[in-house]
């Protein structure tokens, strides 16, 4: 569903990105591991069409998206929970689930706001709270359950497990693998690279710029010798 | 003179509606897009040169003239701040004050050139009409200003507060890229703010001129009430401007009543900096870094 090639991409003069190439494939979780400032967040920004590439291209279901805004990268059926959260501090709960929809699915949003209540019932106790208030936890179940609210077809999650307790990132594992199973394919950047490995189908690992390994998410795992030099386990 | 301070108050507050009108505009376009607009003054200026001449051209009641000017006021700030202010800022937050300030040097000019510095009014047969409100009497245009404007507030809150662009206003106020995520529009909604903060001052330029003139400088006279009115309720508050902007008509028509009329805007700035001196951050401010 998503094929991504030769993808340069930077901030001034440098490239973060060079020459990234990457496909996902309808009901996978992929993951996408890397040190920091490697430029995870650089190619799911150039994805959700807030980074524009310098070369390369992005295809999403068939048509081309390569610096399409981002707006009509969600309305297409992409979204993506950001590192940090970034929800709607002066938002109710319910307000930013509501703007989840915005774009997307706006008509099926009282059905999809029931599910994701259900999906995580600590926001449903919340609704009325204002989501700067939130504890972590509460914050990144908000996100992904605004990111969830546009029904998209591809979900970036981008490091969900920042700032969590473990029990809480033991959650967060579950989830993802749930709403895989419900049919959304996932692209995963984690710093918790077994986990990660755990639940994805394949991985990449970005390094200087290119990705310096792909392959099984289990072959990953199993192999010591990447393990070591690429995973620094 | 007891007995003048009920009447001269209820005054103030007419005035005051029309500066927090002007108010509500400013503080809207400062609150999400982040930005001083300087042009605020001259946008009241042409809106009220537009009333004029809808009155003198057209025979419109400043009043009805309402449903046009707004409108035409809210394309004309959505479009400057699309094709003009948003392009020539190039997104940098100091550049937006030198675009906003040359806009406004241009409008004033321009006004200069074509309609030179007469003072012009509009003569309605109902200016001198009063109206008994208690122990005053104000005249009739007076009283549908205030009322007028604080609809137009009543209004304005309803839109930001229960509607979908609203909510996306909002979102766009303090967190864009989540907004982006989200898949607003957020230069789109910037523009729709501001075409809002501009139909603001248009409404504010019918309720004015039945009781008021206009010259190409009028506006400078109310931005700087209002620039106050938005630093005393805190940048940025909605209820912070509403409340400063009545405030601010009481104490300028006590001043008035107690200084002479020429003082009266006296009590306003002195007001001003003692209310900051004890709560910098205005009325309704957050009290941050
Ligand atoms: N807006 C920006 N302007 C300039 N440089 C940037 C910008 N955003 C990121 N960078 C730089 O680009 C590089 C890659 O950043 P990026 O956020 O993509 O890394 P990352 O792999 O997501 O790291 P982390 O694991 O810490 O989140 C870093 O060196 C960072 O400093
Ligand atoms: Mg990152």
């Amino acid at each position: 569903m998503l094929e991504v090639a030769g993808i340069v991409a930077g901030y001034g003069p440098m490239d973060v990105l060079q020459g990234v190439s990457m496909s996902i494939a309808s009901g996978e979780i992929v993951a996408v591991l890397g040190s920091n400032g490697v430029g995870k967040s650089t190619l799911n920004n150039v994805l959700s069409g807030i980074v524009k590439p310098r070369a390369g291209s992005v295809r999403f279901m068939g048509a081309d998206i390569t610096g399409a805004s981002p707006s009509a990268i969600v309305a297409a059926g992409l979204s993506q929970v950001p590192e940090g959260r970034r929800i709607f501090p002066n938002l109710t709960v319910r307000e930013n689930l509501e703007l989840g929809a915005y774009r997307r699915a706006g008509a099926r949003m009282k059905s999809n706001f029931e599910h994701i209540c259900d999906t995580f019932p600590r926001l449903r106790e919340r609704l009325g709270q204002l989501a700067g208030t939130l504890s972590g936890g509460e914050q990144q179940m908000l996100a992904i359950g605004r990111g969830l609210m546009a029904e998209p077809l591809l979900l970036i999650l981008d490091e969900p497990s920042l700032g969590l307790s473990p029990l809480m990132v033991e959650e967060m594992f579950n989830l993802v693998q749930r709403i895989n199973r419900e049919g959304l394919s996932i692209l995963l950047v984690e710093q918790n690279v077994v986990q990660s490995l755990g639940i994805a189908t394949r991985a990449y690992v970005l390094e200087q710029g290119r990705f310096a390994l792909e392959g099984a998410a289990a072959d990953m795992l199993a192999d010591p010798r990447l393990r070591q030099t690429y995973l620094g386990l | 003179m007891s007995a003048l301070i009920l009447p001269a108050m209820l005054g103030g507050l007419t005035t005051g509606a029309i500066y927090a009108l002007v108010a509500l505009g400013l503080t809207l376009i400062y609150g999400v897009l982040h930005i001083i607009n300087f042009a605020h003054g001259s946008l009241l200026m042409l809106a009220l040169y537009g009333v004029y001449f809808l009155h003198v051209w057209l025979g419109f009641d400043p009043y009805l003239a309402i449903p046009i000017i707004a409108p035409l006021f809210f394309v004309l700030g959505y479009a400057l701040q699309r094709g003009v202010i948003a392009p020539f800022s190039g997104g940098k937050e100091q550049n937006v004050l030198l675009v906003t300030l040359a806009l406004s040097i241009v409008f004033d000019n321009l006004a200069l050139y074509f309609w030179t510095s007469n003072t012009r009014t509009v003569a309605v047969s109902y200016a001198y009409t009063m109206v008994e409100v208690g122990p005053a009497f104000i005249p009739l245009p007076k009283v549908i200003a205030f009322f007028a404007a604080m609809l137009c507030a009543a209004i304005l809150w309803l839109v930001i507060n229960r509607t979908r662009i609203g909510k996306a206003i909002r979102a766009v106020a303090i967190e864009k890229r989540g907004a982006q995520l989200v898949g607003i529009e957020v230069e789109q909604t910037y523009a729709v703010c501001f075409g809002i903060g501009t139909a603001c001052v248009a409404v504010a330029a019918c309720l004015l001129i039945p009781t008021f003139y206009v010259t190409p400088q009028v506006g400078y006279a109310f931005v700087l009430v209002a620039f106050t009115t938005v630093v005393l309720g805190g940048m940025g508050s909605f209820a912070g401007a509403l409340v400063s902007g009545l405030l601010l008509g009481v104490i300028e028509a006590l001043c008035g009543l107690f200084l002479g009329e020429t003082l009266g805007q006296i009590g306003i700035f002195v007001a001003f900096i003692l209310i900051l001196l004890f709560r910098p951050a205005g009325l309704f401010g957050q009290r941050t870094a």
